[in-house]
């Protein structure tokens, strides 16, 4: 099924969504608007002749400098039909983007890893921490704008100090409370 | 009598623990001995290969998918080759495309013999890690037969394959071919009845045809859950769809089924490797005659100006990919691999994306483990065959 013929069936269920057939070599592509995300993947997984029943992937890819800079992309796979689908949607440097977790469960990790390494946020995530880099990293490491090497200072803490009169008390505390 | 205490307890374990495959924390909140909530923490093993990738030119990349997930190197470097291919619009000779689909077979096995052993040592099965390596051994020899290299052989190229096949090569595969199946009946009689084993891995880590869909965990975790979807069969690659070959599914959704399953693949990727080292001719093509992309060969680079300029640009500036994206899946050990590409059409990858089937396992490991009891974990992280090389790239 090409990209033509799932925007026919799209464009009943979901009204108002200008969708847009993307170039592909491989399977249909379509380009759907942010804000029309969430009703489209609902669409795509209950419409009975799609049914894309599971999310393959979600991933990124920043064509800097062109504008809007980013292209979130969603592969999405219908294994009653034998049908691939691949979705992108346009984000600029500061957008967001609706999370389609209640959609599909899996896009949880792919979106948090999406925010990790891209910086785009999704709207109404439940869990949007650091995934693969440390907590207190800072920077967005895919984008094309960060450098490949860079030279960061060692994370180091205060080793925990405590005065002798302390350790005393604490253990005079401690000495206390187990007689009881 | 006094009121008993009821508060949980939190367990941390990882990330060096010995049955998490590599460096995979779980927090785990305990009461008692039942688990209420498990907390994945990945990324100790992230490396940035695919921000590395970026750096390098399109044939350079192989190598480093290859470090990906490190027991399936060959599933990963095949998905690679596959996807720049359909972009540059390449078709393989018929030999070249037997050859992928036999070693792609033998990786699989070697990545479930790692999977038993281990997933069996964990449970207690301890000599079932030798029994294991020991035949994994041979396909470590014929790994270095092909390349030198016994784990990363890099041995797929863009374009073909990296050299011709090595004398002795049908040889080898023909006698590990042989002797294998009388070994998988060995390790069926260790462990597919043994009373211990059935006892800690029946009804554990149950997970559901549609959730195990919902979740991504495209793979033998879901045809362990009746589903039958397969890479091979769905969206045939390298020829499979001319190979008689069964796709093996269960139903119950537990860690036996788990277990079923990936014994019978091991029987049908045999199955599948004979087929193709019949249909190798010992001598033929092992590259398709596209001179953007595969070197001349030698003698004519001696003698030909022509020849000589070509190989030096391939070697010194790469070739270009025409710009567009593409993503092409393959059935891998774990799941479905599949790498997304993108070019601008030069000569570097513009983007590269890695599907990973362990980084799906381990987001829904909470599904499988939340309810069960603290000494099933083991048993549920083993059965979902987690590689944390392919998790967190």
């Amino acid at each position: 099924m090409d990209s033509a013929a799932i925007i026919d069936r799209l464009t009943g269920v979901v009204p108002g969504g200008a969708y847009e057939a993307g170039a592909s070599i491989d399977f249909a592509t379509l380009y759907v608007p942010a804000d029309r995300l969430v009703e489209t993947c609902r669409a795509l997984r209950d419409t009975p002749s799609l049914r894309f029943n599971v999310l393959v992937e979600v991933t990124t890819a920043d064509y800097l400098p062109r504008d809007p800079r980013f292209e979130v992309v969603y592969h999405l796979l219908s294994i009653p039909n034998r049908l691939r689908l691949r979705l992108k949607v346009r984000v600029g440097a500061a957008g967001s983007l609706p999370t389609i977790q209640a959609v599909w469960p899996s896009a949880g990790w792919l979106e948090r890893e999406v925010w990790d390494m891209f910086g785009i946020v999704f709207d109404d995530h439940p869990d949007l921490r650091r995934l693969l880099m440390p907590e207190d990293w800072e920077g967005h490491p895919q984008r094309k704008d960060y450098p490949v090497q860079i030279r960061k200072a060692a994370q180091t803490y205060e080793p925990l100090e405590i005065s002798e009169e302390e350790f005393k008390a604490n253990l005079e505390r401690d000495r206390i409370r187990r007689t009881h | 009598m006094a009121e008993l205490r009821t508060e949980t307890m939190t367990v941390n374990m990882g990330p060096q623990h010995p049955s998490t495959h590599g460096v995979l924390r779980l927090v785990l909140e305990l009461d008692g001995e039942v688990i209420t909530s498990a907390r994945p923490t990945i990324g100790y093993l992230h490396t940035g290969i695919e921000k590395t990738a970026e750096q390098k030119k399109w044939q350079q990349v192989v190598p480093l998918v290859e470090r990906m997930d490190y027991l399936a190197a060959q599933s990963n470097s095949l998905a690679y080759v596959l996807s720049v291919e359909k972009l540059l619009g390449l078709e393989m000779p018929q030999r070249v495309r037997d050859i992928r689909v036999l070693i792609a077979e033998l990786q699989r096995i070697a990545s479930h013999l790692i999977w038993l052993g281990t997933h069996a040592m964990e449970i207690g099965a301890v000599s079932m890690l030798f029994y294991a390596i020991r035949e994994r051994e041979l396909l470590l020899n014929i790994n270095e037969l092909l390349a030198g290299f016994r784990f990363f052989p890099s041995y797929f190229r863009i374009g073909g394959l990296r050299e011709d096949l090595p004398r002795g090569f049908h040889e080898a595969v023909s006698a590990f071919l042989d002797r294998f199946p009388k070994k998988v009946d060995e390790y069926e009689a260790l462990l597919s009845k043994n009373d211990i084993f059935m006892r800690r891995t029946q009804g554990v880590g149950v997970i559901s045809h549609d959730e195990a869909l919902a979740w991504g965990l495209l793979g033998p975790i879901a045809r362990a859950s009746g589903s039958d979807y397969d890479v091979r069969k769905y969206f045939p690659y390298c020829g499979y769809e001319t190979y008689d070959f069964s796709v093996p599914t269960a139903t119950e959704g537990d860690v036996y089924a788990r277990y079923r399953v990936r014994m019978r693949e091991l029987r049908e990727s045999v199955r599948i490797s004979r087929q193709a080292i019949t249909r190798i001719p010992p001598a033929g093509a092992w590259a398709c005659g596209d001179p953007r992309v595969v070197p001349p060969p030698k003698d004519k680079v001696y003698t030909e100006m022509e020849a000589l300029i070509q190989h030096f640009l391939i070697y010194s500036q790469g070739f270009t990919v025409p710009a567009g994206d593409a993503y092409v899946p393959v059935e891998g050990p774990r799941g479905e691999h599949g790498v997304y590409v993108v070019s601008d059409g030069t000569n570097r990858p513009w983007r590269i994306k890695m599907r990973a089937p362990s980084f799906m396992a381990i987001q829904a490991l909470p599904k499988l483990v939340e309810g069960g009891l603290i000494a099933d974990v083991v048993a549920v992280i083993g059965s979902t065959d987690v590689v944390m090389g392919d998790c967190d790239r």
